[in-house]
């Protein structure tokens, strides 16, 4: 019986990616047709990759931690200013000049990108001997002003000729490919999935469950803390790599905290401490935001235009629906569990009693 | 009587003004149960607190196993205000997070519980373990989980040492007789289970000096007198020394081999459960409110 059930799952998993894959075949062979969709799927992959980093300081260790942003721009700049052609590079720093070390320096992307993501956890690592001391809302505020002397640098004119300044950098080769985006998130996103089921994996959550008790059972709280800060700052610049080489232009109002609130949206959107719960919510918020598209063009209905169909209406309908979310799914969708196919089955097998007891349905969501 | 593990030297801990324990002094000798009794406020978790790292003591000295394990003197803006006594005959100072203390074999409870409560009393065991991993964090990862390798000879390390783990995990659940909840979450346990899960989690640890803060707080007589036995059943099989905090005068009549006998942070008596009962220094600070106590 057991076993049995163990095989559906397995099946079942294997269907689904393969869907997931001869969908994304589909997209690429015709892409030129279909370069709308490939574009949100790239950037809700990279965006997964933030959440889950995310996740993993926030629902699992309990760090709330606001320098997503700093961590994807440092990624960010090292994968851009690494990759973009030699030949192009006059073009892109044309006002100040690339500095001489710097111009013929060149890597393939996924090293450069590897590169972005150590030297995020290296200025993780540092950072982190003081703010990893506070709690909560102070690690917050902390790690958000970080983030923000992070953007001030890159823009400061003292980097011209490496950030290229206020310019920005642009003519990043971008991406061939949808299964390369892809394929390195679902990468990034299982290495991480693997050390939050290891031994560490469990001392994270120790931590976030009672730090007191979490000391008294032998595990070192600053060591801890600093790793589970330094392994998600280096996907979190891995990340900021990906989304480099997808936006093709960057600049440093690329990284405003806003960038950060979108993740921390996705994340609590999905579920503090559920890998599934982030991927979905970062799938959810990037189609969300595109799905909903046509509430801002007009709309007429026999002859009438109705007046809220406007530029920026979508904005509206997304924020209502994410309140509604918030209020129905106290603990956002996946409310700390993973995504399992029993309980999809289950939820399947919970929908007729919801039409029947109208008033108790929400609550059998909840579970 | 046996050798000393631990052995406390005149720990004060003064807080601002206020000293909270007054050069204490005691010991534990290994294999003996020994109790810490007095009134409410008396500084008794505070001196748990001194000897688990929690709290750096002002002045004095702790001893675990033969050696220092910590040790303070005033030093710093303390110096001045110092208020308690031995002023200047500790000059060593050692200090050590709670983490390092548990490392050494010391391991604790907590007077309100303090479960991992969204976690599974499986895990709950499995946490504590943690501090005895010597693989590091990339091969945890790669291989923790790695259940395709176990048909191998000889498996990696981070297999091993995890399987390891989940198998001493089960074990030490069976034999505390929690075997039937070790997939309930923590947090859903009933009271009296949720203390011995913590005493589980604590074993969980290798200790050999095991400290209970108040590990019948809130139990009926009936879970009382089971606990009492429990305590004596672990301590014989995992040949521990326990030090406990109590107010339930049947648990510690019935079970402590010594006790002592604290009141606004001094140390007022010493000696058998019987002398204790019997000394009027305790009778007044303590057994007069012996009947409040265990209405709780």
């Amino acid at each position: 019986m057991k076993k049995d059930i163990k095989k559906r799952n397995t099946i079942l998993t294997i269907i689904l990616i393969g869907i997931i894959f001869a969908y994304m075949l589909i997209l690429q062979l015709n892409s030129a047709s279909h370069s709308y969709a490939i574009s949100i799927i790239e950037r809700s992959a990279i965006y997964a990759v933030v959440a889950v980093a995310m996740n993993m300081l926030t629902g699992f260790t309990g760090l709330f931690s606001l320098g997503q942003a700093g961590f994807m721009a440092i990624g960010a700049y090292v994968t851009a200013i690494l990759i973009i052609p030699v030949e192009s590079r006059p073009t892109v720093y044309y006002v100040n000049g690339i500095a001489p070390w710097l111009a013929n320096v060149s890597l393939p992307w996924w090293l450069a990108m590897l590169l972005g993501g150590l030297i995020a956890a290296g200025f993780a690592a540092l950072i982190g001997f003081p703010v990893l001391r506070l709690k909560s809302d102070y690690l917050a505020i902390a790690t958000l002003g970080f983030a923000e002397i992070i953007r001030a640098v890159i823009a400061a004119p003292g980097l011209n000729q490496i950030t290229n300044g206020s310019y920005g950098l642009n003519t990043i080769p971008g991406y061939h490919s949808i299964f390369t985006p892809v394929i390195v998130s679902i990468i990034c996103i299982a290495l991480m999935v693997m050390l939050l089921r290891s031994s560490y994996g469990r001392a994270f959550t120790a931590i976030r469950e009672d730090e007191v008790a979490a000391e008294a059972m032998g595990i070192n709280l600053f060591k801890t803390k600093e790793l589970a800060f330094i392994i998600s700052s280096f996907f979190t610049g891995i990340a900021g790599g990906l989304l480099a080489i997808y936006m093709r232009s960057i600049d440093a109002k690329t990284f405003q905290v806003t960038l950060t609130y979108t993740i921390l949206l996705i994340v609590v959107l999905g579920g503090l401490g559920s890998v599934t719960g982030s991927v979905i919510g970062a799938f959810l918020v990037m189609g969300g935001q595109e799905w909903l598209r046509f509430f801002d063009e007009p709309l007429t209905i026999g002859g009438v235009s109705i007046p809220l169909f406007r530029a920026g209406f979508r904005m509206v309908i997304f924020s209502i629906l994410l309140m509604v979310v918030v209020l129905f799914w106290r603990k956002g969708l996946m409310g700390g569990r993973e995504f399992s196919w029993q309980g999809l089955i289950n939820l399947f097998r919970r929908i007729p009693q919801l039409f029947r007891k109208k008033k108790s349905g929400e609550g059998a969501k909840n579970e | 009587m046996s050798e000393d593990i631990l052995r406390m030297e005149n720990i004060t801990m003064q807080f601002g003004g206020v000293v909270a324990v007054d050069s204490l002094s005691l010991h534990v000798g290994e294999g003996e149960i020994v109790a810490l009794i007095g009134p409410n406020g008396a500084g008794k978790t505070t001196a748990f607190n001194c000897i688990t790292g929690v709290y750096e003591p002002t002045n004095g000295r702790v001893e675990f196993n033969g050696q220092t394990m910590v040790a303070n003197c005033p030093h710093g803006k303390m110096k001045k205000t110092y208020a308690g006594s031995h002023a200047g005959e500790y000059t060593e100072i050692v200090s050590r997070t709670p983490d390092k203390i548990t490392a050494l074999g010391v391991a604790r409870t907590f007077q309100n519980i303090r479960l991992f409560s969204s976690l599974t009393a499986f895990e709950n065991v499995l946490i504590a373990q943690h501090m005895h991993v010597k693989t590091n964090f990339l091969s945890e990862s790669f291989f923790a989980n790695a259940a395709f390798l176990d048909k191998m000879k000889t498996k990696p390390k981070a297999r091993q040492e995890e399987l390891d783990m989940r198998e001493r995990a089960h074990e030490l659940l069976r034999e505390v007789g929690l075997s039937d909840v070790e997939n309930e979450e923590a947090g859903n346990l009933p009271y009296g289970i949720q203390r011995r899960l913590e005493i589980a989690r604590a074993l969980a640890t290798n200790p050999r000096l095991l400290l209970l803060d108040e590990p019948a707080a809130g139990m009926n007589p009936q879970e009382t007198a089971e606990l009492s036995a429990f305590i004596v059943e672990i301590k014989k099989r995992y040949k521990l020394t326990v030090f406990m905090i109590e107010h339930h005068m049947d648990l510690v009549m019935k079970i402590s081999d010594r006790i002592y006998c604290i009141d606004f942070g001094k140390m007022i008596a010493e000696g058998n459960p019987k002398e204790i009962s019997s000394n009027p220094k305790v009778i007044e600070a303590y057994l007069g409110e012996a009947d409040h106590a265990e209405n709780n």
